[in-house]
């Protein structure tokens, strides 16, 4: 096996990724109209800024890790690419798995650095420590990049697979952000809430991958 | 595996079913029914409890065994045909998806009507099990939209089973992750170490109830099941006739 196959599909997911118009800056507007557009729905009292924020940020990062997982296999299902993919010695887990790492860093990554801006406007009490909420927002998208690109390889051939993704992906993100939502408010027994985050976040690194790899099998055929 | 292929052949399958199924309707029907019975008339009311709306217990918790107890059995049913391909596992895979969001709906259902009284609220975010079962008509409702949106009867079986397994592994981590929060639900009283610590007035009506559910739900697989072998029997030989044709 030669890592070649893999190294040029996650060149070329970054690539996709930077040259679909405005690059990494469009999940972060979506990222940050979605949260944006909780004040104005739910009102703008500080204090209940400050207990839903984390939260909202937590859904936003998942709808955004939806929107971008649509179409990341769909492409390569209708190009070929694929079926090159599926003829070389390199295992398709790894290319899929280095796809779905490159589109977290695009879009995944850059949410969670932008985060301690959103959780300031959200009313975070002074002394928060916004960088390892980043760090925790950072893990937990990682986990919900694995989860949607199962879902976005189970409905690759499927037109309008978006709403089926998020349906499909939506359950496999709850201990994620329950974890995460824990390990951001210190709630009760939220101590071991980042450990236990890290864990699910590596449980989807190790099996989410070879669903990809049996799911673009499938598409493939 | 002699066995496993012993129960994989569609003949044996509809030879079974045939009268299997009818002889669980008849006692699936005749347990819920005295189970009912006994609930709704015979049984003294718990007032800590919530007084007689207590008696919705004889459906409710049937209903939370079947919910879980089928997703069980959908995903051995997937990882059993995705390793062997015998096409009777997919179409009891694919039997199971709609009855068993059916259960866990009911399951939802009557734990509301139950909460409303009792606890004062149809709907707690923060309640560990009504979460998990939400989550399991969740995956319940993803597993069918996916089949459905598949081109192919092979696909879809694939793409299910792909899911279905996936799901089950996700499971005791979607279970694990709800229990973190506190749940306003009483531990279980009927599988305890020490026996069951239900009374036994309570506990009969309520263990025939649940064989009764689960006859009806098995009956009820069966069914759908030989509709399906029938279907994909009558595709086959339409296809047959037109290559003829």
């Amino acid at each position: 096996m030669s890592p070649a196959p893999i190294l040029s599909a996650f060149r070329q997911a970054l690539g996709e990724a930077w040259a679909g118009g405005a690059g990494a800056l469009l999940p972060l507007g979506f990222f940050a109209g979605a949260a944006v557009l909780v004040p104005l729905g739910i009102g703008t009292e500080p204090g209940m800024l400050r207990a839903v924020g984390p939260g909202i940020l937590w859904v936003s990062l998942a709808l955004s890790s939806l929107v971008t997982l649509e179409r990341i296999f769909q492409a390569d299902v209708e190009d070929g690419a694929l079926d090159l993919w599926l003829q070389t010695s390199a295992p398709v887990s790894a290319i899929a798995a280095a796809k779905t790492f490159a589109h977290w860093l695009t879009a995944g990554l850059p949410l969670a650095l932008m985060s301690p801006v959103l959780a300031l406007m959200f009313q975070a009490e002074a002394g928060t420590d916004l960088l390892s909420g980043a760090l925790i927002y950072g893990l937990g998208g990682l986990a919900f990049f694995f989860w949607g690109g199962v879902g976005a390889a189970l409905s690759a051939t499927v037109r309008r697979g978006g709403l089926l993704i998020a349906l499909i992906a939506l359950p496999l993100y709850v201990p994620t952000a329950i974890f995460g939502s824990m390990a951001m408010s210190g709630a009760a027994g939220g101590d071991s809430a980042p450990l236990l985050l890290v864990a699910s976040t590596l449980f989807s690194l190790a099996l989410a991958p070879f669903a990809m790899a049996a799911a673009l099998r499938l598409a493939a055929d | 595996m002699g066995m496993l292929s012993a129960f994989a052949n569609p003949h044996r399958f509809l030879a079974l079913s045939n009268w299997l199924a009818p002889l669980f309707y008849a006692l699936g029907a005749v347990l819920i029914g005295w189970g009912l019975w006994q609930g709704l008339y015979i049984v003294p009311k718990d007032e800590y409890q919530g007084g007689d709306i207590m008696r919705v217990m004889f459906i409710h918790v049937p209903a939370a065994w079947l919910a879980m107890a089928s997703y069980s059995a959908m995903a051995v049913a997937s990882f059993t045909w995705f390793i062997w391909r015998h096409e009777l596992a997919d179409i009891a895979a694919k039997a199971i998806a709609p009855l068993g969001a059916t259960w866990t709906a009911l399951c939802l259902a009557t734990g509301s009507v139950w909460g409303k009284p009792t606890w004062g609220t149809w709907w707690q975010w923060d309640d560990a099990r009504m979460m998990s079962v939400l989550f399991l008509l969740f995956l319940f409702l993803g597993y069918m939209a996916l089949r459905a949106a598949m081109d192919s009867r092979q696909k879809a079986a694939r793409a299910g089973a792909i899911l279905a397994m996936v799901g089950g592994l996700n499971v005791p981590l979607i279970k694990f992750s709800v229990d973190m929060f506190t749940s306003l639900h009483q531990d279980s009283s009927v599988i305890t170490s020490e026996g069951p610590k239900m009374a036994a007035v309570y506990l009969w009506p309520l263990l025939m109830s649940g064989l009764g559910h689960s006859l009806l739900f098995g009956a009820l697989v069966m069914t759908l099941m030989r509709a399906e072998i029938w279907t994909r029997r009558a595709a086959r030989q339409r296809a047959r006739l037109l290559a003829g044709a």
